[in-house]
């Protein structure tokens, strides 16, 4: 029971942190058809902006936070409007090529700057934690839930209603229609990827505070794409729901079955979803008329 | 009605895909306050010109102009389109563009986009605000939906109307953006003779109790033009006639050019 209890907090708060970075992966496929393979590289550029931010300028926590989603936002949009935007248009191959080759040049940045080696951080989250019968649970791994949820509620109150927020579903419904309306695409877009950014950055500072800042946070962002595909690759709420799922599957099965095959289970879900349901749990089972 | 001045000036346009062209040194006005119907052909370039007006398409080359009510003249040949959008420019699609899956009211509502402001983060700072704002494009959309009598349907899915239906819908969101000119492309195409008729009459009460100016794009001689003030006829992109609908049906060059080149007696 101690395990169980202790298993679920950790999945459901890795699993939250995947639900962030999906969450924007979403975003910007449901604006722009693009399948952005940065998004993982944008949680590792949270995590260690945040370090940067704090350990190495040493800002306050929360002023930390903030420049740390600024700048998330600074370089997404960067990578928008540089590198995407004058390729609208062109095939989706070479939209997804783009994208795999920034998360590339993403990851050396990093590693370029802040070196292979992890960095120390002290984490901003309270350290403590909570007995709960007889299980001891982290208190930063328990409130990084709440936090993430609250974010994602923010995401979903966006895009149902602000002005940017229903443009941006009129434009994945009707692209046509929506530049009759006067909505501008490049504005959405950036939107897109602005949102991205800061909801994977905040993903980024989570992980810094309860996994450390290490290279390994690339490796965590690569299972955005387990999560979206489970969860379906237009649905916010696929993403919080593929998220939690597979962070417990993966905590489960590394507490229960063994380590090692954790590392397995999302891809394998992968997999078996494509197979399956290839528009995932709650995406949009998109019928093609020929 | 004061239908003397133009609206909007095209002058001299051309557009060409790869080898093909689909206007050539095409001129035409629209004045303020008329119900113009474009007609011609198929393939004559209708739908180009309300393309190339709406900045959907881009002519290699000459202007168009839209004229301000205050006589100032906005070039639009290089604006995006959701700038020309902004300006007043409305228009709806032959093969009817809808939000599939959102409601006859959020269709409208997003008719209202250009006229709401504030970005992602005052849409959130300021609720209290944004909120009296919203109640009043409400109003507005309800009193189209009012106007177009789409009342029984206004929580609907659109995507599950009938064919009719959604092309009332379409011309509704048109409205909702308060457009100065309003460019109906095909609004009658697959509808039989009653459906046409009652979707003449909506238009007729749009441009008349609206004051809305009106272009209407149809490929056959029939109701529209015989509401319409003023006919301009297409043929292989270019203009080939225009004047009042009798003057346009008595002309010989559009005779011969929906009737082929069996040139003779007309056909009435």
């Amino acid at each position: 029971m101690a395990d169980f209890l202790q298993l679920t907090v950790s999945g459901l708060s890795t699993g939250m942190i995947y639900a962030l970075a999906a969450a924007g992966f979403v975003v910007i496929y449901k604006a722009s058809d693009v399948i952005n393979f940065t998004q993982g590289d944008l949680l590792l550029l949270g995590t260690y902006l945040i370090f940067f931010a704090v350990a190495q300028i040493g800002l306050p926590w929360s002023l930390g936070v903030l420049v740390t989603i600024l700048l998330a936002v600074a370089v997404a949009l960067a990578i928008e409007r540089l590198v995407l935007r004058p390729l609208i248009g062109e095939p989706i191959i070479s939209m997804i090529m783009v994208t795999i080759g920034l998360s590339s040049i993403l990851r050396g940045l990093v590693n370029a700057i802040w070196g292979p080696a992890p960095r120390s951080f002290e984490s901003f989250l309270p350290e403590g934690s909570v007995v709960l019968g007889p299980a001891v649970l982290s208190t930063g791994r328990l409130l990084s839930i709440p936090i993430a949820l609250v974010v994602l509620a923010a995401l979903w109150l966006f895009f149902r209603h602000t002005r940017d927020g229903i443009a941006m579903r009129a434009i994945a419904d009707d692209q046509q229609a929506a530049l009759s309306m006067g909505i501008s695409i490049p504005r959405v877009f950036g939107v897109a990827w602005g949102l991205a950014a800061a909801s994977a950055a905040i993903g980024g500072i989570m992980l810094g505070n309860i996994v450390g800042v290490t290279p390994n946070v690339a490796a965590i962002g690569l299972h955005v794409f387990p999560v979206v595909i489970l969860g379906g690759l237009d649905s916010i709420r696929g993403a919080v729901v593929g998220g939690a799922l597979i962070g417990l599957l993966e905590a489960y099965t590394g507490g229960y079955v063994g380590h090692g095959l954790n590392l397995v289970v999302p891809y394998a879900v992968l997999i078996l979803v494509l197979m399956v349901r290839p528009y995932g749990l709650f995406g949009k089972e998109i019928i093609e008329r020929v | 009605m004061q239908q003397s001045r133009p609206i909007l000036e095209i002058t001299d346009i051309s557009l060409r895909f790869g080898g093909v062209t689909a206007l050539s040194r095409l001129g035409m006005e629209v004045r303020r306050g008329e119900l113009l119907a474009l007609i011609g052909p198929n393939g004559a370039g209708k739908t180009s010109v309300i393309n190339c007006v709406s900045g959907l398409y881009r002519p290699q080359e000459g202007t168009i102009a839209l004229v301000g009510g205050d006589g100032e003249r906005h070039p639009l040949t290089r604006l995006p389109p959701h700038r020309i959008a902004a300006l007043g420019v409305a228009r709806t699609f032959q093969n009817i563009e809808l939000f599939k899956h959102m409601t006859v009211l959020e269709n409208l509502m997003l008719g209202r986009h250009v006229h709401m402001t504030g970005g992602v983060l005052s849409g959130g700072l300021y609720l209290g605000r944004q909120r009296r704002v919203e109640i009043e494009h409400r109003r507005r959309v309800e009193e189209i939906i009012d106007f177009m009598n789409l009342e029984p349907l206004r929580s609907r899915e659109v995507g599950n109307l009938a064919y009719g239906n959604q092309r009332l819908v379409e011309m509704a969101r048109a409205l909702a953006l308060e457009p100065s000119i309003l460019l109906l492309d095909e609004p009658t195409a697959g509808m039989n003779a009653e459906e046409k008729e009652s979707m003449a009459r909506f238009i007729l009460d749009v441009h008349e109790e609206r004051g809305v100016t009106v272009v209407v794009v149809d490929h056959d001689i029939d109701v529209i033009m015989d509401i319409s003030d003023r006919v301009v006829v297409l043929d292989f992109g270019r203009r080939i006639a225009q004047g009042t609908p009798d003057e346009v049906r008595r002309d010989p060059a559009v005779i011969d050019a929906y009737l082929g080149h069996a040139r003779g007696k007309p056909h009435d």
